[in-house]
């Protein structure tokens, strides 16, 4: 996946995406309406940034009746971080998953 | 020139060197606590692990059944070698994980084009560790 790291920054360059995207890091999942409220810009503008988010893998979309609930996946800035932490944390979680598997497997 | 970079994960684990030794070995266990594969245990064997954000290529480097299993992992840029190291204890297995990567000068300098981002990023981190 060599260009991942290419496409977070180009999708996180704009201002104003990164505006978005920093509140629903801040604040939690929210609908478009709600974004829109806070961002100073149209509701159709807000839904493109936050589709263009959603291609990058930033966000998640949970559609609820006619709303669209929108939050932030931390694990897609995971290609951006410090590589030994972000392989301490991959390993960690690995182990305590072969622990889980030891746990149900036969003798 | 080259950066090198290592990680360490060890653990005691309830079990015997054998048992874990399967889960580290065979394709549909190993699947159910890492990712998709087509592992085999034959030094020099080509294969991926696959997940939904990509894949890791992997070469097997060496395999001493019960006690040790290494393999490269090339993934996003970044060359690396895992090894396990199995070791019995009285009341199971010592079992270690150590990942070397080396970071050619090419991702150095792609890093060093992008210092300021880091810098969001490491705020960003930050953020999101607060809102867990």
């Amino acid at each position: 996946m060599p260009d991942a790291p290419d496409l977070l920054f180009r999708t996180l360059a704009d201002p104003t995406r990164r505006a978005i995207f920093e509140r629903l890091c801040r604040d939690g999942e929210q609908t478009v309406g709600a974004l829109t409220a806070g961002a100073g810009i149209s509701q159709p503008a807000v839904s493109k940034h936050l589709g263009i988010l959603k291609q990058a893998g930033l966000v998640h979309d949970r559609p609820a009746g006619r709303q669209t609930h929108y939050s932030a996946r931390a694990d897609a800035l995971v290609p951006l971080t410090d590589w030994a932490s972000q392989m301490t944390g991959f390993w960690e979680s690995r182990f305590d998953a072969l622990e889980d598997l030891l746990r149900r497997m036969d003798q | 020139m080259t950066e090198t970079r290592t990680v360490t994960v060890e653990r005691e684990i309830p079990f015997p060197p054998e048992k874990i030794w399967r889960a580290l070995t065979q394709p549909h266990l190993i699947q159910e606590w890492l990712m998709k594969n087509d592992f085999q245990p034959v030094v020099g064997h080509r294969f991926d692990f696959r997940a939904d954000w990509g894949s890791v290529d992997c070469k097997v480097l060496e395999v001493e059944p019960h006690k040790s299993l290494a393999y490269s992992w090339d993934a996003m840029g970044l060359e690396s070698t895992v090894t396990w190291t199995l070791t019995p204890t009285r009341t199971g297995t010592h079992l270690r994980m150590e990942q070397t990567g080396f970071r050619p000068d090419q991702q150095r300098a792609y890093r060093g084009a992008h210092y300021g981002w880091a810098q969001m990023f490491a705020a960003l981190e930050q953020l999101l560790a607060r809102t867990d």
